[in-house]
Formats: structure tokens, C-alpha cells, sequence
């Protein structure tokens, strides 16, 4: 009787343990990833407001002209390169699904409040993570891995306030003066290829674009452009600065993966913060 | 004696591992204000994990870290930046910021940390520079100078700050033996003019017991000694066979002269063969001036001269059977082991006048050859002679000889100038 009965017991349990073992290590893996993911947002979180805070300090200024000159203006060629044909593109686009409604006079409206409202920021935080985003990570991960950012720690200069802090005060200024050329610059494009091309009326395509943008719309913009800016310059400063903390990859490699991780990961949060920073201000 | 002294800063029980290992294991030791500490040990033994964990760079597993017998993490902010204000560190790969220039990599530390204003920031800086002989390429970038310059750019950069205590980890590491002596003469300089406290790790072994009070051996994840250069030599553990064997045999082929060991053990060994009342004879040289010289030009051309004398005299005696060894930074010894006294003097007017004739004009180059001092240079060497006889200790007939010291060569105000 008592041996029926273990066999029994022991044919249940080898039924049901591959079934619980996968469950285990599912929510082993979901869970130390979940895990990871909070540690690192809750670093990154730290990591941001510590450097921001030393934002404001007076040995700090000739570092973040420094960094606006690398950030901002040296990034604003390439901005208003791809901020003129995305002009001249969505002229295009948008003048052959206009004429069909025979309303081609709103695309001064229609472009201006694409790109102020979209399509400049986004497209000008992308532009900048990758020229200047991935330059950081790349140089801050450098300077880690060959002790530049210990040495600074043993002569009392806190590395944070010395590479990271600037940077913030830089991309809060130059994103949203980008995103300004970003958008002066698309308009002029769509008005290339809509008025000087395709024979729209340039008096009333200016008068659509100066009508139809109100002051909310250009503040929205900007209220993205620094969101965007912040995310940027903390997400690539922090795969730079903890570069050596990666465990899939040492030394020069792990400098180049860093710089992957942060370009990627910033395109994808500017794009979820895009629509969470839309939805409070629409 | 060090029982007495309260330690500057102190290791107690402390240990450090790295995942699955262990790098030190319950270590202790003491460091004493104004001395030179060198910590000695094989590669990857954790000499550089020792030494960040001073700066705080490294928090031990276990164990305490003491300054003035205060734990270093137990103090307070104001107690921490005080402690760490004092403390320079001198980083094995130099750790240079490859996107400034040497002189805005030294000025650095002065421009970030102190109120100093513009005009003295960059006077402090070039003094620093030209200290360590690296005028002449302040305004470039790391990647532009030599590993050498490199390394004194880090040294230069360590010692801007006046600090109290200075870690110096591997500082000789990648430099031509000229160098190396010059960089270790640099810090023992620096150490007797300013008076800091030096931890250094060194693999440059015998040079470093010149410049060293006190040496640390870490060996096996644990300190096996602690106590001075003497001691140290006649230290009986097989750390001893791994590394110091091994570096002093090269140091011979290197630079023929003997080590100190080695010469105790060369002279022991013939002279325990020979008969009780034979007579041996053991001259001193010593080169007066080196200071002046390093002043005026530079450490490079000191460690140049002090090199070129042992090698005169090395092959000079050793001709007639003697053995040499350098003693201290500029004192040479030599043993004529089946010499008499009479007959070593004749050998010693035969070098003298060989030396004045050919060496001293060599010598001389050396120094007129460089750039111009406005200072006057004088050079003296002096040699002694005594007798000694088997049963004596090679201390005391050495001491002898010192007592009878003159003057053999001089040289004096010939610099470009």
C-alpha cells in the first residue's frame, strides 16, 4: 500500500516539476530584470539630479560654454541640413494630399505645426544623439576605463560636477535653440518645394504659418526639446561614466557597446517620452 | 623603535575580494609620518588595490583603515576632505588627461581645488614643470610626448598640490634605467625638501632601498614584512627566491656592478676561504655635488654621472679581481680581495690618474654637453682606502675607508653658461 502510494506521489510530482520549473525560472528571469532595470533607473535617477545640482556653480561656466559649443554649435549645421529637406519633404507630401481636397492654401499651417509641435524636437534630439550623444558616451567611457575619472576623483574634483553637470546645463540650452533653427529652417524647406516648385502662394503659406501657430504650441515644443535634452545628455553620460561596470564586454569594446546601448536607448525614450510629454500638454 | 611612533596611517586586518578572489587577506601594516614607505611585491598581488583603498577608492571587505588612528570610514565630511586634501596619487598608467596639454594637466589639481589666481596657478605649474624637466614640450598633449614624459607629467601633476602624503603607484614603470634612478632620486628629492610622506610600490629593487625607511612585502595576499631596507636584505621567506633573486641577477648583468646583497655574499664567500690573517682592501668613492647638479641640470644628467663613475670604477677594479657595488645613492664600495693596503694604493694612483685623464673629461661632457646654468657646478669625488682582515665585519672596514677619504677628481664651474 504505502509503496502504491509513493509511486503514485512520485509520478505527480515528476509530472508537474518541468511545468513549475519553467514558471521558476520565468519569473526568475522577469524578475531579476525587472530588478536590474529599477536599479538602473534608480542610478540613473540619482546619477541626474547630483550632477544637476552642481549646475550651479561659478568654476562650472567655462566648461559649459565648452560644452555648448559641442553640443549646440557644432551640431547646428547637421540639424538644419536635415531640418531643411524634412521641410521640403513634407511640402511635398503634404501639397499632394492637399490639392486633392483642393485646400493646398492650409500648408503653411499644416507644415508649421508638424514640426513645431513634432517633428522638430524629435527629430533635432535624434540628430544631436547621434553627432554629440554618442561622442560622449564614447569619450566619458574612455576617460573611465584609462583612470581619468579616478584620477579626478583623488584630486578632490568630483567627476560628476566636472563632466556630467556641464553637459546637462549645455543640452538644456542648445536643445531648444536647435529645435528653433530645426523649425525656421523645415519651414523654409516645405516653402521651397510647396511655393518655389509646386506653385503654392508664398504670401498665403506665410500667412497660414504666422496665423495658425499660437504661443502654447511653441512652448510645447520646447517643454520637449529640454525633456529631450535631459534624457539625452543623462542616458549617454551614464553608459559612458559606468562603462566599466558592464559585464558582457571590458575595455575598448565595452566603451563601443556603451556607446550603442546609449544612442539606442535614447532614440527609444525620446520617442516614449514624445507621447507622455504630448499627452499632459495637448 | 616603531611601537613607540604612532603610525600616520594604518592597515588593520584588512581583506579584499574581487567576486570569487581574494587579493588580501587580513593584512596589516603601518606607515610613519616623513618617511619613505615602499610596498614591494609580484604582479597582480594587489599592491595597486592596496593603495587605492588608502584614497578610498576601494572600500576594504573587512578590517580597518586608520589616519592618526582615526578609521577612514568612520569620519566625518569635513574629516574626509581634510584627509583626502592631503593625499596625491600617482597612478601606474599616469592617468593624464589625453585631451590637454602637460601643462594644463599639471595645472589642473591648482585650478579646481584651490583659489588660487591665474597668474600664480600657472607660475606654480611651470615651476612644477621644469622640476621634471619637461619644459620644453608643456604645450603638448600626452600622446605627443614619450611614456618617460608621460610619467614625469604624472609626477609633476602629484606634487603640485604641496601634498602631505603622495601614493606613488609603479612610477618608474617603462622608464630607461637612467630614468628610473633619475625618477626615484626626483622622489627622494622632493621627499627631503617637502617633507611628505611617500607609500610607493616599486619593483626596482635594489634602487628603491636607497630612498626607502621602510619596505613592504606583500606576498601571498599577505604582508610578510615589514621593517627597513636592511632587515629587509637579509630576509629569510621564499618570496625572496621569487622576486628579489631574479631582479638583482638582472641588475648584475645589467649593469655589472653587484647589489648589496650580493656583494655581503661574494665577499663572505672568498674571503671565509682564506686564512685568518690575510689581508684584503676595501675602497670607498663618493660623488659630492649631485644636489647642485640635479639643480642645475636636471636629474637625467645626474643619475648619467653617478652611472658613468660606477661604471669607471667597476671596470677599472675588477680588471685586478675586485668586486663593486653601489651603497648608497652616490657611494660606491669596492673589495680587492688579495690586495694588501699598499698594493691597493697603488691601484687606487693608477685609477686616479686614469680617471683624471680619461673619466673626468667624459664626466665633464656630460656636464657642459647639457644646457646652459647660470650656477657654478662643482664636482668632487673622494676616495678611501682601508685594510681589512677576514674575521671583520665589511661594515667597519668600510667605515675606514670613509675616515680616509680625499679628494681624487673635481670639477667645477665648466657649465655652458
Amino acid at each position: 500500500m504505502a509503496s502504491d502510494s509513493s509511486a503514485q506521489d512520485t509520478a505527480e510530482i515528476s509530472a508537474t516539476e518541468p511545468s513549475v520549473g519553467k514558471i521558476t525560472s520565468f519569473f526568475n528571469l522577469f524578475g531579476s530584470r525587472t530588478l536590474r532595470l529599477n536599479n538602473n533607473l534608480g542610478a540613473m535617477a540619482i546619477f541626474f539630479f547630483r550632477s544637476f545640482f552642481m549646475i550651479f556653480r561659478i568654476k562650472a561656466i567655462p566648461e559649459i560654454i565648452q560644452q555648448l559649443y559641442f553640443i549646440g554649435a557644432k551640431s547646428a549645421q547637421i540639424v538644419m541640413l536635415v531640418g531643411f529637406f524634412t521641410g521640403m519633404v513634407l511640402g511635398l507630401q503634404l501639397y499632394f494630399v492637399l490639392v486633392k481636397f483642393g485646400s493646398v492654401g492650409v500648408l503653411g499651417t499644416a507644415i508649421a505645426l508638424t514640426l513645431i509641435r513634432e517633428l522638430g524636437p524629435v527629430l533635432t534630439a535624434i540628430m544631436i544623439t547621434a553627432r554629440a550623444g554618442s561622442a560622449m558616451t564614447a569619450e566619458i567611457g574612455i576617460q573611465r576605463i584609462s583612470e581619468q575619472v579616478d584620477a579626478l576623483s583623488t584630486m578632490r574634483i568630483d567627476p560628476l560636477g566636472y563632466l556630467i553637470s556641464p553637459r546637462i546645463a549645455a543640452a538644456i540650452i542648445s536643445f531648444p535653440i536647435l529645435t528653433t533653427f530645426f523649425n525656421l529652417i523645415g519651414i523654409l524647406g516645405a516653402w521651397v518645394s510647396g511655393c518655389l516648385l509646386l506653385g503654392v502662394n508664398s504670401g498665403t503659406y506665410f500667412f497660414r504659418v504666422v496665423s495658425s501657430t499660437q504661443m502654447d504650441d511653441i512652448m510645447g515644443g520646447y517643454y520637449k526639446s529640454i525633456v529631450f535634452g535631459l534624457l539625452v545628455v543623462t542616458i549617454c553620460c551614464f553608459q559612458g561614466f559606468f562603462t566599466h561596470m558592464r559585464t558582457d564586454s571590458y575595455g575598448a569594446k565595452s566603451v563601443s557597446l556603451s556607446t550603442t546601448s546609449a544612442v539606442v536607448f535614447s532614440c527609444v525614450m525620446i520617442l516614449v517620452s514624445d507621447y507622455i510629454v504630448t499627452s499632459f500638454i495637448i | 623603535m616603531d611601537t613607540q611612533r604612532e603610525p600616520l596611517i594604518e592597515f588593520k586586518g584588512v581583506s579584499k575580494t574581487f567576486g570569487t578572489r581574494n587579493i588580501l587577506n587580513r593584512i596589516d601594516f603601518s606607515i610613519y609620518e616623513g618617511e619613505v614607505t615602499t610596498l614591494i611585491g609580484l604582479s597582480g598581488t594587489g599592491k595597486s588595490v592596496t593603495l587605492k583603498h588608502i584614497i578610498g577608492m576601494l572600500k576594504p571587505d573587512e578590517g580597518q583603515i586608520l589616519y592618526r588612528g582615526k578609521a577612514i570610514d568612520q569620519m566625518s565630511k569635513a574629516e574626509w576632505n581634510e584627509y583626502i586634501g592631503q593625499i596625491s596619487y600617482m597612478f601606474q598608467n599616469n592617468a593624464l588627461f589625453d585631451s590637454m596639454t602637460v601643462f594644463e594637466n599639471v595645472a589642473m589639481p591648482l585650478k579646481y581645488t584651490t583659489k588660487l589666481k591665474k597668474q600664480e596657478i600657472k607660475e606654480k605649474a611651470m615651476a612644477r614643470i621644469e622640476q621634471t624637466e619637461l619644459t620644453e614640450v608643456f604645450d603638448k598633449y600626452p600622446s605627443e610626448i614619450s611614456g618617460g614624459m608621460q610619467k614625469r607629467t604624472a609626477l609633476a601633476r602629484a606634487l603640485v598640490t604641496d601634498p602631505n602624503i603622495v601614493l606613488f603607484d609603479e612610477p618608474t614603470t617603462g622608464q630607461d634605467p637612467i630614468r628610473k634612478n633619475a625618477i626615484l632620486s626626483m622622489v627622494a628629492e622632493y621627499q627631503k625638501r617637502f617633507g611628505f610622506t611617500a607609500l610607493m610600490i616599486s619593483h626596482e629593487i635594489p634602487d628603491v632601498y636607497f630612498i626607502s625607511n621602510r619596505i613592504l612585502a606583500l606576498y601571498d595576499r599577505k604582508i610578510v614584512f615589514q621593517g627597513d631596507p636592511e632587515a629587509f636584505e637579509a630576509l629569510d621567506h621564499p618570496f625572496r627566491d621569487e622576486l628579489i633573486t631574479s631582479l638583482e641577477s638582472l641588475g648584475e648583468e645589467l649593469t655589472g656592478l653587484y647589489s648589496r646583497r650580493h656583494f655581503k655574499v661574494r665577499y663572505q664567500s672568498d674571503l671565509s676561504k682564506r686564512q685568518p690573517d690575510a689581508s684584503y682592501a676595501v675602497a670607498v668613492f663618493v660623488l659630492e655635488g649631485m644636489d647642485g647638479i640635479s639643480d642645475a641640470l636636471g636629474h637625467d644628467v645626474a643619475q648619467q654621472i653617478i652611472r658613468s663613475l660606477g661604471s669607471y670604477i667597476n671596470k677599472h677594479f675588477g680588471a685586478v679581481g675586485g668586486f663593486s657595488s653601489r651603497q648608497t645613492i652616490n657611494e660606491y664600495a669596492t673589495v680587492l680581495p688579495y690586495s694588501d693596503l699598499e698594493e691597493a694604493k697603488r691601484i687606487m694612483e693608477d685609477f686616479t690618474k686614469d680617471f683624471q685623464e680619461h673619466g673626468m673629461p667624459d664626466l665633464g661632457s656630460l656636464i657642459t654637453g647639457e644646457k646652459p646654468s647660470e650656477g657654478c657646478i662643482e664636482v668632487n669625488i673622494s676616495a678611501g682606502l682601508a685594510q681589512g682582515k677576514p674575521q671583520i665585519e665589511i661594515e667597519s672596514v668600510m667605515e675606514f675607508a670613509r675616515f680616509n677619504q680625499k679628494p681624487i677628481a673635481r670639477f667645477e664651474c665648466k657649465t655652458g653658461g
